[in-house]
């Protein structure tokens, strides 16, 4: 197993890129194929694997009862939390989560947060007292480059599958395992995340390892065709105000051709 | 676009900063040190370094490492905050070593390391903004070689309306689309070496919130510029310590 990519490999992708060339024959805004596969754990409120080419994750949803925050009294609680897990990388180590798994789920978070895909407001059991809280936990099961993307797909599609279960209301107590028919509420449109990565003077999309390796910057926008409700840079190499815009219009493209892929599975 | 009798809670243009007071060498200990603030929201940065990293195993044989923390003072916000870090607090010191990186020449310092610590001391929106202009400050001030200085601002959209600098009041806006929030860092020259999002928005309003962070990073700049000639009149163009 390779650990990390040469520089002579990287040079090489390099020089491809120039000409427009990608390793594995793609188009530098060509996504690999993606496959998603619901219900991986019955115990889970909801859950998916995403596959992107050899990459990896699953995301479960599960759902607690709890006190709502004073500042929003009669919303349900968002917490998103991401694990790179050792199984799926020899890079990754065991212990407390290191900065990327911290980013990871903050960016997730804040893409769902923003675009208020889940309707909160539904998640109130007694305003001030009880609320729902919505955990979303991604978990990378092999790690091919863009980890990230594919974490954002994962928890669309399992919030999508995601059963509210049963709560006695009386005890204050969650009958886990037992599900009434009623979803989480979600809004019609579907946005997840996009990232674009800067690999010379090249822009890419959905990076193997070895691309993610030799990036220089990233930029990850959640949105869906018309509308952007998040966005992050990550990595220091600078980029000019025109290169954001192709980022803008990129990623809007590869949306709209995602969104009908991913439609497919979550039919 | 924008109505015309659009307003602001605190009545100020939609490309007008909030007052900012900017001022160098203000932690005598420190090898370079800075103050920024804008409207409520105050930073202070220290520098310290470039010196040998240690443990040794994290040393670069090839460059120096830029090591920012950025913390909140338990009571620079009405709800006290708990000491130590946190997630956010993580994030942002990461995202202040990106936006601050490229302008640094850190291949001149192998194995050694530049601790930057930002401090926000009050808090009214702005504060990443304000620790990464403070920061870059101090780095200038201690004397570390640069390639320019990066000016950060937060460009914000209040319903329809984009706004630069934004305020608590301004950053918590619900009325229509509600805010976005938009934290830009950029070169003295107009390359973007930070940027986050947060609301909803489209791509030609992120297009014109670039620019418009532009015009304010330029008048940043400026200020940020004027504090250090500042020092170094006041110190007959040298500096100690």
């Amino acid at each position: 197993m390779v650990e990390i990519t040469s520089n002579i490999t990287g040079r090489r992708i390099r020089e491809y890129l120039e000409e427009g060339k990608r390793f594995d024959g793609r188009k530098a805004d060509q996504y690999r194929e993606i496959v998603i596969e619901s219900n991986v754990s019955n115990k889970a409120e909801g859950s998916a694997r995403v596959k992107i080419g050899k990459t990896e994750v699953i995301v479960g949803v599960k759902m607690s009862v709890s006190e709502p925050y004073p500042d929003s009294p009669d919303k349900g609680n968002l917490m998103v939390t991401a694990e790179l897990l050792p199984l799926s990388s020899s890079r990754f180590e065991t212990g407390p989560p290191k900065f990327d798994a911290i980013e990871l789920g903050r960016v997730i978070d804040r893409g769902i947060r923003e675009s208020k895909v889940i309707e909160l407001e539904k998640l109130c059991i007694k305003k001030g007292e009880r609320v729902w809280t919505v955990f979303i936990d991604i978990y990378s099961i092999n790690d091919d480059g863009n980890l990230l993307d594919a974490a954002g797909i994962g928890a669309i599609a399992a919030l999508k599958n995601a059963r509210i279960p049963k709560y006695d209301e009386e005890n204050d107590a969650v009958l886990y395992g037992e599900w009434t028919d009623k979803k989480i509420p979600l809004s019609k449109e579907i946005p997840f995340p996009i990232t674009v990565h800067k690999v010379g003077k090249s822009l890419i999309v959905d990076p193997t390892k070895e691309e993610e390796d030799i990036s220089e910057t990233r930029i990850t926008i959640g949105r869906t065709e018309d509308t952007i409700y998040s966005m992050q840079k990550g990595a220091s190499k600078e980029i000019s105000i025109e290169e954001m815009e192709k980022i803008l219009k990129i990623t809007k493209k590869v949306w709209k051709e995602l969104n009908l892929k991913i439609n497919k599975f979550l039919k | 676009m924008a109505k015309k009798e659009f307003q602001r809670p605190d009545g100020r243009k939609p490309d007008e900063l909030r007052p900012i007071k900017a001022k160098v060498g203000v932690v005598p200990n420190a090898d370079g040190s800075a103050m920024f603030s804008t409207g409520d929201t105050i930073a202070i940065a220290a520098v310290y370094g470039p010196k040998k990293m240690h443990p040794q195993h994290q040393q670069n044989p090839e460059k120096a490492i830029l090591r920012c923390n950025y913390n909140m003072i338990s009571f620079s916000v009405a709800d006290r905050i708990r000491p130590g870090p946190s997630r956010r607090s993580m994030e942002i010191s990461k995202i202040t070593e990106w936006a601050l990186e490229p302008v640094l020449m850190l291949e001149n310092y192998p194995n050694m390391v530049i601790d930057v610590h930002i401090n926000i001391i009050q808090a009214d929106a702005g504060t990443r903004c304000a620790g990464i202009n403070a920061a870059s400050m101090a780095l200038a001030h201690a004397g570390i070689p640069m390639r320019g200085i990066v000016s950060s601002v937060s460009v914000g959209k209040l319903d329809k309306q984009l706004v630069v600098d934004l305020n608590k009041a301004e950053e918590d806006w619900e009325e229509g689309e509600g805010a976005t929030d938009i934290p830009i860092s950029m070169t003295s020259d107009g390359k973007i070496t930070h940027f986050q999002l947060d609301g909803k928005i489209n791509n030609e309003q992120v297009q014109e919130a670039i620019r418009m962070a532009r015009e304010a990073c330029k008048k940043i700049y400026e200020i940020q510029k004027e504090a250090l000639k500042e020092f170094l009149t006041e110190n007959e163009g040298g500096k100690n310590g």
